[in-house]
């Protein structure tokens, strides 16, 4: 699993990178979650219905993350805009 | 007594007044020069921030992030069409959303083509990285199909909500509305003809 986390000038950087059945790399994983959601940002898994329609689903805890996503994109909170 | 006393204290401001007009506006003189250097400062730095070879780069990755979470459709439509559209969940009667890179989500019933409102949404990076608090432009619309597609309502809820035509222009949007039919029946008679092996070039 990765998580990337989109930012201005850069594009996607990735923040971790583990598989989460190894008990370390889990940890890891959800320090750097748990960092990225404090700090204010969303979360969110790509995912594709049953008839293959991509979609994605915002999660709010480490558990909600689907266990064979491979990917968790953190975004900046969105806001009102003028 | 007291009007003299009164007078002569009337006539000593206005003197001291006098006196001092030439300190005061020249206090007042680098008093505005200090800001105006200060925001001449501020400028040049925020120039010297920016690289467009670094905007360039961050926007050719945002556009590969965006290609691996739409449809192969969709991305079609934005690497061809500059936008997204995707369809509303919420009503029973069928309307759609146009996404644009850093301008507002426009809503649009389809087959009158008659604008519904423009939602004005953000996701500033309070981070500042490069002193910006602006996403890619792909990264924008992935931030805004995420929030579509995840939870319509609640980013609708968010937004602020203007009469159509306030940032995007009715014509605009409906010429885009216009390119879109003519995009998707150019796709619909492409997919019954057998592909083309010359000629074509790849999107990003």
């Amino acid at each position: 699993m990765k998580l990337l986390r989109v930012k201005p000038g850069h594009g996607e950087v990735v923040l971790a990178e583990g598989d989460v059945a190894v008990p370390e790399q889990y940890s890891e994983l959800l320090a750097v979650f748990s960092r990225e959601l404090d700090a204010g940002l969303w979360a969110a898994v790509p995912t594709s219905t049953r008839t293959g329609r991509r979609e994605a689903e915002l999660v709010r805890s480490f558990e909600d993350v689907p266990a064979d996503a491979e990917r968790v994109i953190f975004f900046p909170r969105a806001a009102g805009g003028s | 007594m007291a009007l003299a006393l009164g007078t002569a204290a009337l006539m000593l401001m206005s003197s001291l007044l006098v006196l001092a007009l030439p300190y005061l506006r020249r206090s007042i003189e680098l008093t505005r020069l200090g800001l105006s250097e200060r925001a001449d400062h501020k400028r040049f730095a925020l120039v010297e921030e920016y690289d467009p070879g670094r905007e360039l780069r961050a926007e050719q990755r945002a556009r590969a992030l965006l290609r691996s979470c739409v449809n192969e459709e969709d991305w079609s439509m934005y690497s061809e069409l500059g936008f997204l559209r995707v369809w509303g969940t919420l009503e029973a009667q069928p309307y759609g959303y146009l996404i644009y890179p850093h301008k507002p989500i426009l809503a649009y019933v389809p087959f009158t083509n008659h604008m519904l409102g423009e939602y004005c949404v953000e996701f500033p990076d309070r981070t500042r990285p490069f002193g910006s608090t602006r996403l890619p432009d792909s990264d924008d619309v992935l931030a805004k199909w995420i929030a579509l597609t995840a939870d319509e309502r609640a980013l609708i809820e968010q937004a602020n909500m203007h009469l159509a035509g306030r940032q995007i222009r009715i014509a605009k949007a409906r010429r885009d509305l216009l390119c879109l039919a003519c995009w998707e029946r150019e796709r619909g008679e492409s997919r019954g003809r057998a592909p083309r092996r010359a000629g074509s070039v790849p999107a990003l």
